[in-house]
C-alpha cells in the first residue's frame, strides 16, 4: 500500500501546532513544561487569536517560552509577571494576555503581585506550573515542596516545623471575589492533557467575558530536580503531589 | 494665548502627563509625592482620553506595570520618593536592559532608610551611577521650578522614545510641594493603536500580526558573546546621549571668579546667593546641571581658566560634587556645602561660604551642615 495515500492532509487528525517553532525544546525528558507549551500554542491557534495574544514569560526553566511559541512575548522579572500583564491588559483591553509562572515565581517571590492582580480581578489568564521545586537553579525547596520532600536545601526532607507547609496558593486565590475560574490540571496522561486543553481554552475565552482572572494550576513533574526517571516522576506525582494538590476545578464562575 | 495656572510641582507633573498624551500611570502612595497619583485620579482621564491611572499594590508592582505598559509601545509613567525608588530599582534595571521608554519621577526625601519625609537630594548616586544591577544608565532630568516639572514630562517622553531608554525626573520635596505659575503644555492626543504599530511595530508587543515576526521584549541573553555585544550597543547609546543630550544653565558666569554648582532646589538657593554676592561686589556665577546624566562636565571645565574656587551645594553629604571633581581634574579648589536630613541650604549661608573661600578662611565660616574642601 502506498503510504502517501494515507499520509495526507485529508486524513490528518492531529499535528504539531503551527504556532510551535520547529525547534528542539531545552526541557529535560519527562518535564511537563513542553506539553504545557504545546497546549498554549494549540489553544491560541484554535481560538484564532495569535494576532491578539501577548504572553508574559517567567524566570526559571520556562524563561525561553518565547523561543518556542510564535506570539508576542514580554519577559518578566522573577515573580512580577502579573504586574506586567495587568498594565498590558489595561492598556490593550481587547487583547488576550496570559502569564506563565512556576511555583517559586508565583507562590514565593511573586505572592504580592499574583494576589493583588487576582484581587483586582484582572482579565488575564494565569498559567501556574507547580512542580514543587526550583528546577532551573538546581532543585531547591519551593513554597509548594511537600512535607518531608528532599530538595537541595532540605536534604533531610522539608520540615513544616522549620520551613512551613506546602502552600496551596490556588485554593487561596479562589477565595478572592475577583477570580472567576480556578482549576488544577496535570499533563501526565493523554486523557489529562485533553482535559487540561479544555480548561485552557475555557480560561482564555473567559477573558472575552471580562469576568475576572482565570487561573490554571498544572501539577507538574521535574524528573531532574526530583532525581527520578520520567516514568517514576509521573508515578510519584500521582501518588504524592495529588494528595496535597488534587486535580479538579476549585472555582468556576464562568 | 497660553494658559497659566498656579499649581504645585507634583500637580504640574500630573497635569503635563495627561496633556502630553501619556497612556498610563502606575504608582504607589509615598510622601512627598502622593499628589501626583491623587491629581491624576481626580482628572479621571480614563473617561476623557482613555489614559489608565492605577494605584499599584507596591512600588515593585508599579515599576513592573510600567515595564509591561512600556513593552506595548505605550507612553507610561510612575512616580515615587526615595525609599520607593529603591524598591523600583530592580524594575528600572530590567526596563533599561529591555530598552524600553518610560518616565520615572523621584521626588526625593532625606535618607538613608526611612529617613525623613522632608526634602533631600541624596539619591544622586542611585540615579546617575546605577542604582540597580548591571551596566545601565537612565537619562536624569533635574527640574528647578514648577514650570520645569511641567516641561520635563513632555521632554522626558521625547527622550525616552528617541533612545528607548528610561528617563528619570529627579526632583525634591520642595519643588514637588511648592506653588508657582505654570504655562501648560499644549494638549496632544494619545497615539492610536495604528500609530503605535507604525512607529514601534519592530519592538512593541501588541499581538503578532501575520506580516511581521513576533516581538519579544527581554533583557536576557544566555550567550555571553551576544550579551557582550548588546552591552556594547547600550554603552554606544549612552555615549550618544552624552554627546547630544547634555543640558545645563549658566547664570552670571561670563566674568565669574567663583563658581557655584548645584541642581534642583539647591540651584534656586544658589541663584539667590549669586545675587547677594554680586551686590557685595563678588564675581560669582552658577552652573545648574539640568541633565544629571549626561552630566555637563564640559560646561564646568570651560570655566576653569577664570575660576579661583568652586563651591558645590547639595542637599546631601556630597554626591554630585564627585562629578564636579571629574570635570575639574584638580585644576581648581573644590569646596562642598551640604545640608541633609531634610534641612535646606540658605542663600545667606552659601554667600557667607563664598566670601570665606575668597578670603581663604573656608573652615572658619561657621555655617551649619557638612562643609568640606575636596581638592585644594
Amino acid at each position: 500500500m502506498d503510504l502517501s495515500a494515507i499520509n495526507n492532509e485529508t486524513n490528518k487528525v492531529y499535528g504539531k501546532s503551527k504556532l510551535l517553532f520547529d525547534k528542539v525544546m531545552h526541557f529535560c525528558p519527562g518535564c511537563s513544561h513542553g506539553t504545557i507549551h504545546k497546549l498554549i500554542a494549540e489553544t491560541v491557534e484554535e481560538l484564532g487569536i495569535q494576532e491578539h495574544t501577548i504572553g508574559v514569560s517567567p524566570v526559571g526553566c520556562a524563561v525561553l517560552a518565547y523561543d518556542y511559541i510564535d506570539i508576542d512575548w514580554q519577559e518578566a522579572a522573577h515573580g512580577r509577571a502579573p504586574a506586567l500583564a495587568t498594565a498590558t491588559k489595561r492598556l490593550l483591553p481587547d487583547k488576550y494576555v496570559f502569564t506563565y509562572q512556576g511555583d517559586g515565581d508565583l507562590a514565593s517571590i511573586g505572592t504580592g503581585e499574583i494576589i493583588h492582580a487576582c484581587n483586582r480581578g484582572e482579565n488575564i489568564t494565569v498559567i501556574f506550573v507547580n512542580n514543587a521545586i526550583y528546577g532551573m537553579t538546581g532543585g531547591q525547596m519551593a513554597p509548594t515542596t511537600l512535607d518531608g520532600m528532599k530538595t537541595s536545601t532540605t536534604p533531610a526532607g522539608r520540615s513544616h516545623i522549620t520551613s512551613g507547609f506546602p502552600m496551596k496558593i490556588a485554593d487561596m486565590l479562589a477565595l478572592l471575589p475577583g477570580v472567576a475560574y480556578v482549576t488544577r490540571q496535570s499533563v501526565d496522561t493523554p486523557a489529562a492533557v485533553r482535559k487540561a486543553k479544555k480548561a485552557m481554552i475555557k480560561a482564555f475565552k473567559s477573558q472575552e467575558l471580562k469576568r475576572g482572572t482565570s487561573f490554571i494550576e498544572f501539577v507538574a513533574t521535574c524528573p531532574s530536580g526530583w532525581k527520578m526517571t520520567p516514568v517514576e516522576a509521573n508515578r510519584w506525582m500521582r501518588e504524592n503531589m495529588f494528595q496535597t494538590f488534587p486535580p479538579g476545578d476549585i472555582k468556576d464562575l464562568i | 494665548m497660553s494658559e497659566k495656572i498656579l499649581m504645585k510641582g507634583n500637580e504640574a507633573i500630573a497635569t503635563a502627563a495627561v496633556r502630553c498624551g501619556c497612556d498610563g500611570y502606575f504608582g504607589y502612595p509615598i510622601t512627598p509625592q502622593s499628589e501626583i497619583l491623587e491629581t491624576l485620579v481626580e482628572f479621571n482621564p480614563e473617561t476623557t482620553n482613555g489614559m489608565v491611572v492605577l494605584q499599584a499594590e507596591s512600588e515593585t508592582a508599579a515599576i513592573n506595570m510600567l515595564y509591561g505598559g512600556a513593552a506595548c509601545g505605550k507612553r507610561v509613567m510612575t512616580s515615587s520618593s526615595s525609599p520607593g525608588i529603591s524598591l523600583m530599582t530592580e524594575g528600572i534595571s530590567y526596563i533599561a536592559g529591555a530598552e524600553l521608554p518610560c518616565i520615572i519621577v523621584n521626588v526625593m526625601r532625606g535618607g538613608p532608610g526611612l529617613g525623613t519625609i522632608q526634602p533631600g537630594q541624596a539619591d544622586y548616586f542611585q540615579t546617575v551611577k546605577g542604582g540597580g544591577h548591571g551596566d545601565y544608565r537612565v537619562i536624569a532630568l533635574a527640574p528647578a521650578s514648577v514650570q520645569e516639572m511641567n516641561d520635563f514630562v513632555e521632554l522626558g517622553f521625547e527622550l525616552a522614545f528617541k533612545y528607548r531608554n528610561p528617563v528619570m525626573i529627579i526632583t525634591d520635596g520642595v519643588i514637588g510641594q511648592m506653588m508657582e505659575k505654570v504655562e501648560l503644555s499644549p494638549v496632544r492626543p494619545r497615539l492610536s493603536e495604528a500609530e503605535i504599530a507604525q512607529y514601534y511595530g519592530d519592538w512593541a508587543t501588541t499581538g503578532k500580526p501575520p506580516h511581521r515576526n513576533r516581538n519579544v521584549v527581554t533583557s536576557l541573553d544566555l550567550d555571553p558573546c551576544k550579551q557582550e555585544q548588546f552591552n556594547i550597543k547600550l554603552q554606544t547609546k549612552y555615549r550618544t546621549m552624552e554627546q547630544t543630550e547634555t543640558r545645563y544653565e549658566a547664570y552670571m558666569c561670563h566674568d565669574a571668579e567663583y563658581l557655584l554648582v548645584a541642581y534642583g532646589l539647591s540651584a534656586r538657593v544658589c541663584q539667590k546667593a549669586v545675587e547677594l554676592a554680586r551686590n557685595a561686589g563678588l564675581k560669582v556665577g552658577l552652573i545648574r546641571p539640568i541633565t544629571l546624566f549626561p552630566y555637563p562636565y564640559e560646561a564646568i571645565e570651560r570655566m576653569l581658566p577664570q575660576i579661583k574656587g568652586i563651591l558645590a551645594v547639595e542637599m546631601s553629604a556630597g554626591q554630585m560634587v564627585e562629578d564636579v571633581s571629574i570635570a575639574v581634574k584638580g585644576k581648581a579648589p573644590i569646596y562642598f556645602h551640604g545640608r541633609t536630613g531634610g534641612m535646606l541650604p540658605s542663600p545667606e549661608d552659601v554667600f557667607k561660604l563664598v566670601e570665606h573661600i575668597a578670603c581663604g578662611t573656608f573652615d572658619q565660616a561657621g555655617v551649619a551642615g557638612i562643609n568640606k574642601l575636596l581638592i585644594r
